[in-house]
């Protein structure tokens, strides 16, 4: 079967539904490195859009002002009265937003566009303007985040109907855009409005999506609009199952997260009662066909099979093999949450990651550094009034004092507490179940400083991070719930991971603090290679490389008798020691606040 | 916007459309915090407030919406839609449901000085912020845990005093500022701190439906609401209109509603059970409780109300106990197991896990 190939036709065909329905679609999730094959969809997309809709792209790095508008500086300062300037979401109105390393999105940018998706306006109230204007849009988030990096904002996802992998594709699948599929975009958007989708088709939409394990409300309703996008580009009155096959793949597949059980059977072993049926409902056969609707006579139901039943295989037909792997390994993880559920935390974190977030009024003492810019906005309305006021020979620009404006970053140092867990068999199961009950005791305390908690594991022959810089509980007993224990005893490795986070954390501008759970008997070297002596002496040297990096290490003995070999260790890192034989979570989280709040 | 969603078309979500009403007929308990799933109508439900509300009587043009039966409106500033002798002339408008957006600076929010008047007549006068508008209305802020520190301080400042001052510009302005707080967020984008959960009055967690009729209801109602937004808002016009007599006879009512001792004395053994931080706790406990009898007309608080009010009012102050797994709303529920036993489970939030 030609996969690649249906996949192509669904990803090309994929972009004639967003320009039928931009807004009712709120726009596509493509994830693609930048390239030829990206390239292509991004300019079939330009081809086909109607003339006069805007097509904006906006970098990663655009600010508040620039996209839901705010005060114009320059024109402000020539006229002498506040003038406003409408952003990229405003002009973005009836049109497409393309978001450029969607991935590496601020928190903020994306709350913002999500305000904007959900309320189909903008609204800015800033530095004494308040703008409001209609932002109809749909975004196309261009998603480069492959492989372990910083995965897109699942609240910005959510949002987006459409999810676009072009990664398996190559160039010999792009399609190009002729005259007749613009004619055809036009005329499927004159029709969408009067495009009806029957009951049993929403009905058995929804029941895929809980057949897939699909958490949210959204992708029924996107997969809805979906088949009404493809019922109206066929050039159809109705939406048939065609449609809402093409819908199962474009909107559900790519969203689920668990492969139904029934289906699950089929995979392990196909049953042999059942004759399979009608080879690959419509999934085999989708864009080809665009170009006379007339000619493909609405596939006859097959009457044996109720239709949820073929649009979760659609969708099962549409995933990657390696994904039906991965989401039958999480099955028998059995973690209760979808796999995307914690992508959010790692955007919230950026906004902590030492890009300025801002500024406030307020003068610039006691370290708070002036924000520029944002005293000269805030200075700006008020020239004229007070160059009224003003001596004939004052300064061009009459700034006050309640102008100023300090950074917002600068004002607080966040501290990030890693925690470095021996988890190997020399360390008692239970320890580990007082060092979580401690972490998230300290993550408590965490919301109040605004602080944040690491965790890496070491057992066997490696260090593992747990939980990445966060201050969320939710996700911080996701990460500890799967802790496995036992094994040797790689403290080297331990400890340089330890040295490498708390480097990266101080790279983020937070004070990492290194809280070392352990009892500091080593038996694996760095190569994974077994020999106590060895493993010891590089345990060693990799304490004082730690030490020297400068900032708080806490060694907490775990072992039963205070062991000397852990107090060498403290004493290589320039830690502080701790023995704590009855580690207690309570005990243990007073230990690391006594550290964490004394540096 | 257009016409927003009807609140009585939105499907299940029980216990957040019961937390908004409650609010709705008492501003007093405090605002509502409601977080959860993504998709799950949150900000729909908040939107809706604006059609369900019945309309408030203000003193015809005064900037701050103020009561024509309160003697006075901004403190420092006289209301100037009331100077002279002549009696306040009154009239209705629509409760307002302010919606902050993100982003937002502070001036926007609490008032500065008019900068055109300035320009323009000379005048120095005070131009009301988003706070000034939310007055004796809702205040909304979608992705409250998104929202800048400072701001969220400051806006909880004002919520709980009820008054809005404003010293800059040479201005010295103080003005009434009574709004109904309402937050909603997703916990996963980031977790709210804890004294800022506590200033809530009530917190409600929204959980995606599981069932498919309730999904499939779901999506066939947003279907024939985007198709014809109007038709739809007429066809829910009588629930709304239902609804919105229920709100007002609730509210003549509320002063009426007694709180007998014995519901007082399980509201304090239920705090103590949970060891809920002070007292706001079982204060809003009981005003919740009491809202609730006055929405079904009941002339006294009895333990059903309690029990029904017992999670939102609640389960946001618990303690976190790291070696406890189970949500706040688990252990709310055992703690009304133990201490009543005989009585079913409450029958509000049927969408909790």
């Amino acid at each position: 079967m030609a996969d690649t190939e249906g996949r192509a036709g669904d990803a090309f065909q994929a972009a004639a539904l967003l320009l039928t329905d931009p807004v009712g679609l709120g726009g596509a999730v493509l994830r693609a490195q930048a390239g030829p094959v990206r390239d292509a969809w991004l300019g079939l997309l330009q081809a086909l859009a109607p003339a006069g809709m805007p097509l904006l792209r906006m970098p990663a790095h655009t600010t508040t002002d620039r996209l839901i508008g705010g005060l114009d500086l320059t024109a402000t300062l020539a006229a002498g009265r506040p003038v406003a300037q409408p952003g990229l979401l405003a002009a973005a109105d009836g049109g497409l937003l393309v978001a450029a390393m969607a991935e590496r999105l601020p928190t903020q940018t994306v709350a913002h566009l999500c305000a904007a998706l959900d309320t189909q306006q903008v609204r800015a109230e800033r530095e004494g303007v308040s703008l409001q204007s209609p932002a109809r849009l749909a975004v196309v988030a261009l998603d480069e985040s492959c492989g372990e990096d910083r995965p897109l904002s699942a609240a910005l996802a959510d949002r987006l109907g459409l999810w676009i992998d072009l990664q398996p594709l190559s160039v010999r699948d792009t399609v190009a855009a002729d005259a007749s599929m613009a004619a055809d975009v036009r005329a499927s958007r004159e029709r969408l409005p009067q495009v009806r989708v029957p009951d049993a088709l929403v009905e058995a939409l929804c029941e895929a999506t809980l057949a897939l394990g699909i958490d949210t409300s959204r992708a029924a309703w996107w997969a809805l609009r979906c088949a009404r996008a493809a019922a109206a580009w066929r050039g159809a009155d109705e939406a048939d199952a065609e449609d809402a096959a093409l819908a199962a793949r474009l909107v559900l597949a790519p969203r689920a997260t668990r492969q139904p059980a029934a289906a699950q059977d089929e995979v392990a072993a196909p049953p042999p009662p059942s004759p399979p049926p009608s080879p690959e409902p419509a999934a085999a056969d989708p864009a080809p066909d665009r170009d006379d609707p007339s000619a493909t006579p609405p596939p006859p139901a097959v009457p044996d099979e109720p239709l949820a039943d073929r649009l979760v295989e659609a969708a099962l037909a549409a995933m990657p093999a390696g994904l039906l792997a991965r989401l039958a390994a999480q099955a028998r993880a059995a973690r209760g949450r979808p796999p995307e559920a914690g992508r959010a935390g790692d955007a919230a974190m950026s906004s902590t990651h030492g890009r300025p977030i801002g500024s406030r009024r307020g003068l610039p003492r006691g370290g708070a550094r002036l924000h520029l810019i944002d005293t000269l906005r805030a200075a700006a309305p008020w020239q004229r009034l007070r160059r009224v006021q003003a001596r004939p020979d004052a300064p061009p620009i009459l700034v006050r004092p309640d102008d100023f404006h300090v950074r917002r970053l600068e004002q607080r140092r966040t501290t990030t507490t890693i925690f470095a867990l021996d988890a190997s068999g020399s360390s008692a199961l239970y320890r580990l179940a007082e060092a979580k009950g401690a972490i998230e005791l300290l993550l408590g305390e965490c919301y109040v400083r605004r602080d944040q908690v690491a965790v890496l594991a070491f057992r066997g022959q490696s260090a593992e991070i747990l939980l990445p810089p966060t201050r969320s509980l939710v996700r911080a007993r996701r990460g500890l719930a799967g802790l496995p224990g036992g094994g040797g005893t790689p403290l080297a490795a331990g400890i340089d991971a330890a040295a490498a986070l708390a480097a990266q954390v101080r790279r983020a501008g937070s004070t990492p603090v290194v809280v070392l759970l352990t009892d500091g008997r080593a038996n694996v070297g760095r190569d994974g290679q077994g020999g106590r002596a060895r493993a010891q002496q590089e345990a060693l040297t990799a304490a004082r490389a730690l030490g020297a990096q400068g900032g708080q290490v806490l060694l907490i003995d775990t072992s039963v008798r205070p062991e000397p070999a852990a107090r060498a260790l403290a004493a290589a890192a320039g830690a502080r020691y701790l023995p704590l034989p009855q580690a207690d979570a309570a005990g243990m989280a007073r230990a690391v606040q006594a550290v964490v709040s004394a540096g | 916007m257009p016409t927003p969603f009807p609140f009585s078309a939105i499907v299940g979500q029980d216990e957040m459309k019961l937390a908004v009403l409650i609010a709705a007929v008492d501003p007093g308990v405090g605002g509502v915090l409601i977080f959860g799933d993504r998709g799950t109508g949150k900000s729909t439900a908040v939107r809706a407030l604006a059609g369900l509300l019945p309309p408030m009587r203000v003193v015809a043009g005064c900037r701050y919406g103020c009561d024509p039966k309160s003697p006075s409106c901004a403190e420092g500033e006289p209301c100037e839609a009331r100077q002279g002798s002549r009696a306040a002339k009154a009239t209705l408008v629509p409760v307002p449901v302010v919606d902050l957006p993100l982003g937002a600076t502070e001036d926007r929010v609490v008032g500065a000085l008019d900068i055109e008047r300035a320009l323009s007549q000379g005048v120095k006068s005070f131009e009301p912020g988003l706070l000034a508008r939310a007055h004796r209305g809702f205040l909304y802020i979608d992705e409250v845990n998104l929202l800048e520190d400072h701001l969220v301080d400051l806006l909880i400042d004002v919520a709980a005093s009820g008054l809005n001052v404003v010293e800059r510009e040479g201005l010295s302005v103080r003005h009434p500022a009574r709004f109904v707080l309402v937050g909603s967020g997703n916990p996963e984008e980031g977790e709210l701190r804890p004294q800022l959960q506590d200033r809530f009055g009530l917190a409600v967690d929204v959980r995606t439906p599981t069932d498919l009729a309730t999904r499939v209801e779901v999506i066939r109602r947003r279907d024939a609401y985007e198709r014809d937004p109007q038709a739809f808002v007429a066809r829910w016009k009588r629930d709304e209109d239902r609804t919105r007599r229920r709100i007002v006879a609730a509210r003549g009512r509320l002063d009426a509603v007694v709180v007998p001792d014995a519901v007082l004395e399980q509201a304090a053994r239920l705090c103590m059970a949970l060891g809920t931080d002070g007292l706001r706790g079982e204060l809003t406990l009981m005003r919740a409780a009491r809202a609730l009898a006055a929405l079904e007309a009941a002339a006294e608080v009895d333990l059903g109300h309690l029990r029904q009010v017992a999670r939102p009012a609640l389960r946001h102050r618990l303690r976190r106990d790291p070696l406890d797994e189970s949500d706040s709303t688990v252990r709310v529920d055992r703690a009304l197991a133990d201490l009543f036993p005989s009585e079913p489970a409450p029958r509000v939030g049927a969408g909790q896990p």
